[in-house]
């Protein structure tokens, strides 16, 4: 409910097109090796105040270890990292101005619920009555008030999560780190968890950075995604931007489902863009839109059409134009997976094509079937043309 | 869903398997309790066997059976009492086997918390060269120590080489060789629990407190401390108690001022031939350490309630 009202708010906010607003967090030249091992190399990164952004990435490729540097586990090997404009490359965890929120949730076993909020505060050494009735704030927070004097090995995983939530952001930290938080839940209690976690991050005012490998829960709650690859940042991109305008074949094909369709520059002007391609026989065309136009194309070159399975019609009918933005196959599978249907396609150039339909009515019979010769289109418009 | 051996009644002859374990306590353990504890309430004589009375299951009569317990009494028990040789004995042993269990668990933290905190690869060998000693007997370790402390041992010529005595020092024969024995033989027991509860603890409980304000010496009183206490206990007690009623250290290592309950039960049985009296020192003393294992097993129930 209060996901849906924050809606128009966050849509607003992309401070780091502002190019005056100051960054929070500020990575420059940030390299970490272990022995002969490059995990992080060299990236540079600004994340501003309020940001919820995520560190999105299969496993190995760096995120954890950026996220360690941030939290001050690890220390870069080059590079430097400032936080509210403080160098703290060299600083111990415990002086940071940065909670983090940990995989294993990393609960004190030997402490109440109560105890393990409380650690941070009383660390910090505040008053006992403050101490308290913060702790009291976080408890009701989490909606966890009637679990407080229990330990942790007496909660279910996805009360241990609220716990380990609740520790982590009882110090009022600048900066939250979330790694993986949402990892050990079963699917429902993940969704719900995903909003829950944006509206506190709304609420707080604070700043979130997470550590994720699921696309779903980074493109649901952050603002900017930055996805990595051997140490590097592919692209970093708010959700939208990074699902509609990837700017390479890697980022197209790790978010979502891609169709990609090589061919060779026939003709490049601005704005319009056509490939032969000998996978579907004929030609493409695309409008190119101003964000991914950058990168001049040569002619002759080799190049990829990239273009969602969800904005490729699919027909029995050949269309008005057969030499344009068309495909010709027969269906090889039809996957159905409940809303919507997903028909590969076994195109006469050679190679597949995905188109998926959503399924609107509860059709018992489906006009188009296996091995029904089809023909596939899609709009200049519906796909962008990557050349790495 | 339903498999075909779960629905089968249960078996009537699973009460083998689990009778073997009382069986075994029954006939090695609650039996010779029995004779021991009889012995101890009967009175000392030079005879074979060296005590009276000796009953016959067998032979005797019921009459014959109710006299002779008539006999039975608790003078043994008395003199335990009485005699300060033993009271001092049961303090002195207790006092040894309690400091020398503190010291250790102050030699044996570190070693264990360098054990658990050493690259994953090489904590295996760690744990083998902790072990290694037992492959050898330990009464020929304990022999050995006696060439290392003596006189004319290793250790007084490699002080006296060095210069940094004149003239060798007395170790040997003294409480503190048997302070030397004890730690050196008992050091795995308390080790490897310690070990165990060190090395089974999540690395990121240090990072999450130190994340949340604590210095390293912080982390480790607030955290790392409180979760290895089952192992400190464990290893307590199992230094503790075996040292209590330890004969061997003493005996080969100490000197007359060395008075330990197992040597002054030792002394009982084969100098004096007093098997009643020995009897009587060897029930106190097992009732004295039932006090702190009834401790060890309830904490350990504890520990195990509270799931890991």
């Amino acid at each position: 409910m209060s996901a849906k009202t924050l809606g128009p708010v966050r849509r607003k906010f992309a401070p780091w097109d502002d190019t005056s607003a100051v960054p929070l967090i500020s990575i420059k030249n940030v390299s970490k090796q272990f022995g002969s091992f490059t995990a992080v190399d060299n990236v540079s990164l600004d994340i501003y105040e309020r940001e919820f952004f995520a560190l999105l990435g299969p496993s190995g490729c760096g995120k954890t270890t950026l996220m360690r540097m941030l939290a001050g586990f690890e220390t870069p090997t080059s590079g430097s990292i400032m936080i509210g404009g403080e160098d703290l490359a060299n600083t111990p965890p415990h002086k940071r101005p940065v909670n983090m929120m940990f995989q294993s949730y990393a609960l004190f076993p030997h402490m109440t619920v109560e105890k393990n909020i409380a650690f941070g505060l009383e660390m910090d050494k505040l008053p006992k009555g403050e101490i308290a009735s913060r702790v009291e704030e976080m408890l009701k927070l989490v909606k966890l008030e009637s679990f407080a004097k229990r330990k942790p090995h007496q909660l279910s995983g996805g009360q241990r999560q609220r716990v380990a939530l609740a520790r982590s952001i009882a110090k009022r930290p600048k900066v939250l780190l979330l790694d993986e938080p949402l990892g050990a839940l079963d699917k429902k209690l993940r969704e719900e968890t995903q909003f829950e976690l944006l509206d506190l991050q709304m609420a707080l005012g604070m700043t979130f950075v997470i550590v994720t490998h699921d696309q779903d829960e980074a493109m649901t709650m952050a603002d900017r995604i930055a996805v990595m690859n051997h140490g590097k940042f592919v692209q970093i991109s708010p959700p939208a931007e990074l699902y509609e305008q990837p700017t390479s074949k890697y980022v197209a094909d790790f978010i979502g489902d891609i169709n990609l369709l090589e061919g060779r520059v026939e003709k490049s002007e601005r704005g319009r863009t056509i490939l032969d391609s000998e996978m579907t026989g004929t030609r493409i065309e695309t409008v190119t839109d101003s964000s991914t136009g950058g990168s001049a194309i040569g002619m002759g070159d080799k190049a990829w059409y990239a273009v969602r399975p969800e904005k490729v019609s699919i027909s029995l009918l050949p269309p008005n134009d057969p030499g344009v933005n068309t495909a010709i196959g027969t269906v090889w599978d039809i996957g159905y997976v409940g809303d919507i249907s997903v028909y590969h396609v076994r195109l006469e150039g050679g190679g597949t094509m995905r188109a998926s339909i959503a399924n609107t009515r509860r059709v018992v019979e489906r006009p188009i079937t296996w091995e029904d010769k089809v023909f596939l289109t899609w709009a200049p418009d519906s796909g962008i043309v990557l050349t790495r | 869903m339903t498999s075909p051996t779960k629905n089968r009644p249960p078996s009537n002859k699973r009460w083998i398997v689990t009778a073997i374990p009382y069986v075994w306590m029954l006939f090695f353990f609650l039996v010779p309790f029995f004779i021991v504890l009889k012995i101890s309430f009967s009175s000392s004589m030079i005879a074979q066997p060296p005590y009276v009375p000796v009953f016959d299951p067998f032979g005797d009569a019921w009459s014959e059976t109710l006299e002779k317990l008539g006999t039975l009494t608790t003078d043994n028990y008395l003199r335990l009492v009485q005699d300060s040789i033993y009271v001092s004995s049961y303090l002195s042993s207790l006092w040894i086997a309690g400091s020398s269990t503190v010291m250790m668990l102050f030699l044996a933290y570190p070693i264990a918390y360098g054990m658990a905190r050493a690259p994953k690869s090489w904590r295996a060998t760690l744990v083998m060269l902790i072990i290694l000693p037992f492959w050898t007997s330990f009464l020929i370790r304990v022999y050995a120590w006696i060439s290392i402390l003596s006189e004319e041992g290793l250790l007084n010529t490699l002080l006296t080489s060095f210069g940094l005595i004149d003239e060798p020092i007395q170790i040997l024969s003294t409480n503190t060789a048997v302070y030397i024995g004890i730690l050196y033989s008992y050091l795995p027991f308390m080790v490897l629990p310690l070990y165990s509860a060190l090395e089974k603890m999540d690395d990121s409980l240090i990072e999450a407190a130190k994340d949340l304000g604590c210095t390293n010496i912080q982390a480790f009183w607030r955290v790392t401390f409180p979760l290895s206490i089952p192992g400190i206990i464990a290893g307590c007690f199992l230094v503790f108690i075996p040292a209590v009623g330890e004969f061997v250290i003493p005996d080969l290592l100490g000197g007359s001022e060395t008075v330990m309950i197992g040597k002054t039960m030792w002394e009982e049985f084969f100098n004096n031939r007093d098997w009643p009296a020995a009897s009587g020192v060897a029930i106190v003393l097992l009732v004295v350490l039932m006090i702190p294992i009834i401790i060890f097993q309830t904490s350990q129930a504890r520990q195990q309630e509270a799931g890991r």
